[in-house]
């Protein structure tokens, strides 16, 4: 059976424009309080972290959505709120219109598991170091018993680290036998192998080198074009997410801050924040080009700056920003959530 | 002029069961003084055991097994351990990736700062607090008298590796060794200190060498660049030659692979195949010749020397105007990809 | 150290089967590279053989009555005045060949050593699995009584216990339970300490994202307990139940000699030293030297290759 017969029919335009995820109000906090008897004891309060403050986003079938963000903004947590690891305290997912975080049945449960897959960041911890290559990559396809047969999944297995650009023989070896950028393709292998529509990469190749990372960005788009994935992209490097995204959203502090598709947010940025993300790319093509130093560090996010988060950095910070959080909204193309841009204080295109 | 620091066919050897392994294999550069030197390569390619033979702190059981390295003229690699010790911190400053081993959690900023002063320069104490205090208005630490009884904690990452800076220019040193200064820091602070350790040292004339992955860091910092490959040099040269005109197949295929803010993202990014040899396993003749679009006979059974070409030298055949000659075909797919070949044209196959 | 170990591997094209793999591992290079260790493991192995063999290498059965005699008593070693070739390291006051008893005895000592190992083992990695992955209220109370646990000495918990069963089953059916009742005790109070270390790699394991992969695809907890964060952990582990043995071997020779433990007609090495203590002063000393030098060699021997386990998977220290 051949790796395109076990993905199913691509629904890849079926007329409908729905987003295959939509991602409504989503939130999420984290109680850093000590334990109950030590607050008791000490007379300390509650402490508590909002990573996650209302984002509202959608992604549509066979499109790349990346979430750019420094430590701290939140993308991480939304990703696994997103694949159903960790449970939101805020909003909703959807994926292909049902609630993921819904009570659902066993059957319906399991279903959107399988469509759902995560590529890690770091390739030496996302495969368990005791089991065999080829063990780690079927492991998918017993629990949601997609092909019982031994023989069948062996081949299956082989199949899928053929299409990864590995050695069928490699399934006997232990992920330590293999670089960095060869267990990247392993663990993709193993989220391909549950045939998912939708992936999320939580920074994919943040710890691979940068000729192994070119591998690995290639594979991951010939895949999407071959498969007709979906992917929700995390990363903090934007020339990465420049290449590989079709829609961008960057969040700060836990806020989608700005959305846009690449072409514009790369030539229009609208957020004085994306503008500052932008500046501080490293100049690797040497184009002299002029940039606005950057000012200031990412607060700590257990407490951080009221209204809009941003304020204390911004250079067009005035009078409501550090009292009201601005409203997402579209400027062209692009939707900001930004006061000056609301009240025209800049104008919203460059000319 | 005497080169800061000169580093002349350096080797370095790891004893392991299966052999001795060579991380470092006939590597040769100078920097001089005031001059940033980039020093760059992906992970095992050798750049920080290199950084740590300089300092004396080779990890065991590794170990300088050849060549010299000259500070200021003078040999250091063959000095006791506690001539060592007086060398770094005085003549070298050392700024690693995670500022918190290189700071002492239990002991205030201030008093870090003006122990290490104390300990290299005679002066009173109370001079040595106060240049410890314009140190740290230099590296842009706000209300610096304040912070200075601040412990490492109470910093943010940014905070930290300004006041590491601080720490390794203490004492005055000609050379600063840098080794993935940026890397642990969010994209937006990174900027930030690599326009510090630029300005400080430019400043004060101070010799830098800068270690990391990162080619856009080296871009934006460096004057020259010594690109490493499997514990070997693949090519030195000037920054803006290095980047845009690279010489080596591996720079040339390196630099193509970076994604950029400004190349079209349409198109896919150019790979090199396969991945760097693990030190056991490093091929015969030139080390990348199996990962090499324009390798031929010679690559895999001789290992290049180093060939000047233009301003910069390159470890590769193409670049080696005598011996055998690459084929035609070979050079005329370099020379389209934008290489200098030097080397004479061969037949037709 | 990392990138050079990560550096130092070298993959092999075929995947190597088990001998192979064994004879190429860290593990083996490292004992190879340690002569004590072999050492070790030598006496080890050996002790361990001659207490199985048993009854087929001793000269003697001292378990049975009818083949002892008290007309052999209390004859010196061979070497001595007055020592009888039959008796190796001479007899004790009932008649019974030492050095038969001592193959016998080791017996039992290992395997209260053994048998109480796995059951701390067994309760401890147990409880650290339940504490570290489910965590809250759980994770409290299993470290709660843990704490509890750890403030009673492994002695006393023995001896607890040992009351208990004495006094419910009675002196008659006592003996035939306190095998038992020996590794009850001394199991108790040994799981306390695997229960913690495996709590703590619980922990770092969890979060790893091998871990989440599994969880992602929807495994149940106890599945991914057991298939994926057990195996991961099971090195230190390993490491404390070496040790352990050694320290349980001695605990119940600690026990049979205070009394409470492995009667005299069915001597433990702990019951014989305490067989010998009573004539040690009467110049009959090799009825309790040879066992206490044998109780002595056994725990160093194990003692040493548990030292060397924990350093050689030390990757600090390798």
């Amino acid at each position: 059976m051949s790796v395109e017969a076990l993905s199913r029919p691509r629904p890849a335009h079926d007329g409908t424009d729905a987003p295959l995820v939509e991602i409504v109000g989503l939130g999420r906090t984290f109680d850093l309080s000590k334990r109950w008897l030590n607050r008791v004891l000490e007379g300390s309060g509650k402490v508590t972290l909002t990573a996650v403050d209302g984002v509202d986003m959608s992604i549509r079938r066979g499109e790349t959505y990346a979430l750019v963000g420094e430590s701290g903004s939140g993308k991480s947590t939304i990703a696994k709120m997103v694949v159903g690891l960790l449970p939101p305290s805020a909003g909703s997912v959807r994926i292909d219109g049902v609630d993921i975080w819904k009570e659902l049945g066993g059957a319906e449960q399991r279903q959107i598991r399988r469509r759902i897959q995560m590529i890690f960041q770091d390739p030496f911890a996302s495969l368990n170091p005791r089991w065999r290559v080829g063990s780690i990559i079927e492991e998918p396809i017993k629990a949601f018993d997609l092909i019982t047969d031994k023989r069948e999944r062996e081949n299956r297995v082989g199949e899928l680290l053929s299409l990864v650009g590995l050695d069928p023989r490699d399934a006997g070896k232990f992920p330590h036998e293999f670089s960095g950028g060869q267990r990247q393709r392993i663990a993709i292998a193993r989220a391909l192998s549950s045939s998912p529509e939708f992936i999320v990469c939580d920074e994919p190749t943040s710890a691979l080198d940068v000729s192994v990372q070119a591998q690995v960005l290639n594979l991951l788009r010939d895949l999407q074009e071959r498969l007709g994935l979906t992917y929700l992209f995390i990363s903090h490097n934007l020339a990465v997410v420049r290449h590989v995204a079709n829609r961008v959203g960057v969040l700060y502090l836990g806020r989608l801050v700005e959305e846009a598709p690449a072409r514009t947010l790369f030539s229009d940025p609208q957020h004085p924040y994306t503008k500052m993300l932008l500046d501080s790319v490293p100049d690797i093509d040497m184009t002299g080009r002029e940039r606005t130093p950057i000012a200031g560090e990412i607060p700590n996010p257990v407490n951080p700056p009221p209204g809009c988060h941003f304020h204390p950095r911004c250079p067009l910070r005035f009078e409501p920003c550090d009292k009201v959080r601005p409203p997402l909204k579209e400027y062209g193309q692009s939707r900001a959530a930004c006061h000056a841009l609301e009240e025209g204080r800049v104008s919203a295109h460059r000319d | 002029m005497t080169a800061a620091l000169s580093v002349r066919n350096l080797r370095v050897e790891i004893p392991t069961r299966r052999g001795v392994l060579t991380a470092i294999d006939d590597l040769s550069f100078d920097i001089a003084p005031g001059e940033v030197l980039g020093v760059v390569g992906e992970s095992g390619a050798g750049k920080s055991i290199t950084g740590s033979a300089i300092i004396g702190l080779l990890d065991p059981p590794g170990r300088v097994a050849g060549g010299e390295i000259l500070l200021s003229g003078e040999r250091i690699d063959n000095l006791s351990p506690s001539a060592m010790r007086q060398i770094r911190g005085k003549r070298i400053g050392m700024i690693f990736q995670d500022p918190l081993t290189s700071l002492n959690p239990l002991y205030r900023i201030g008093d870090q700062l003006t122990e290490t002063i104390l300990t290299h320069e005679a002066i009173s104490a109370k001079a040595a607090a106060e240049k410890a205090e314009r140190l740290l208005v230099e590296v842009g630490i706000p209300a610096a008298g304040t912070r200075m009884s601040s412990y490492p904690h109470q910093f943010s990452g940014g905070m930290r590796q300004r006041v590491v800076i601080a720490l390794a220019l203490a004492a005055d040193p000609e050379l600063v060794i840098a080794d993935e200064p940026t890397t642990a820091l969010d994209v937006s602070v990174q900027a930030q200190i690599i326009a510090l350790i630029k300005r400080l040292c430019k400043d004060r004339g101070t010799s830098v060498m800068l270690i990391t992955h990162d080619m856009g860091v080296i871009a934006e910092t460096a004057d020259r660049v010594c690109v490493l490959y499997a514990g070997r040099l693949a090519e030195i040269g000037a920054v803006r030659d290095v980047v845009k005109r690279a010489q080596h197949p591996y720079t040339h295929g390196l630099m193509a692979a970076i994604p950029s803010l400004i190349d079209d993202p349409n198109e896919k990014l150019e790979q090199i195949p396969g991945s760097m040899p693990r030190l056991g396993a490093i091929p015969a003749g030139c080390a990348f010749n199996p990962r090499c679009t324009y390798r031929f006979g010679r690559c895999m059974r001789e290992r290049p020397g180093i060939y000047p070409v233009g301003a910069s030298d390159a470890s590769c055949f193409l670049h080696d105007a005598s011996g055998e000659a690459p084929p035609a075909a070979v050079v005329r797919n370099a020379i389209d990809a934008g290489i200098d070949v030097r080397a004479s044209e061969g037949a037709e196959p | 150290m990392s990138e050079l170990t990560e550096m130092v591997e070298t993959p092999a094209d075929v995947p190597p089967g088990l001998a192979r793999r064994v004879i190429d591992s860290d593990l083996f290079y490292s004992f190879r590279r340690s002569p004590l260790t072999m050492v070790a493991a030598l006496v080890t192995v050996i002790l361990v053989l001659a207490a199985l063999l048993a009854p087929w290498i001793a000269p003697h059965d001292p378990f049975d009555p009818a083949k002892i005699s008290i007309m052999d008593s209390l004859y010196p070693p061979v070497w001595s005045d007055g020592g009888q070739s039959g008796f190796l390291l001479g007899t004790d006051n009932q008649g019974r060949d030492v050095f038969s008893t001592i193959l016998y005895g080791m017996r039992i000592s290992l395997a209260v050593g053994f048998a109480s190992v796995v059951l701390a083992l067994f309760i401890g990695v147990t409880l650290g699995l339940i504490a570290g992955y489910v965590g809250g209220a759980v994770d409290s109370i299993i470290m709660r009584v843990a704490d509890v646990q750890l403030t009673f000495p492994a002695i006393l918990t023995a001896l607890i216990i040992d009351g208990v069963a004495r006094g419910i089953a009675g002196p008659r059916a006592y003996e035939d339970i306190v095998f038992w009742v020996l590794v009850l005790s001394i199991g108790l109070s040994f799981w306390v300490q695997y229960a913690r270390t495996v709590r703590g790699s619980v922990l770092v394991e969890a979060n790893k994202e091998y871990v989440l992969a599994a969880r992602l695809i929807g495994l149940r907890p106890a599945t991914i307990m057991f298939r994926h964060v057990l195996p991961n952990v099971l090195g230190p582990v390993l490491v404390i139940a070496t040790i352990n043995l050694a320290l349980a071997i001695i605990t119940e020779a600690t026990l049979s000699f205070l009394g409470v433990g492995i009667p005299p007609t069915q001597p433990s090495l702990g019951t014989l030293i305490r067989i010998g203590d009573d004539f040690l002063f009467s110049g009959e000393w090799w009825i309790t030297i040879f066992p206490g030098a044998t109780l002595a060699l056994l725990a160093l021997a194990v003692n040493l290759l548990g030292d060397w386990l924990r350093d050689a998977l030390n990757p600090k220290l390798r």
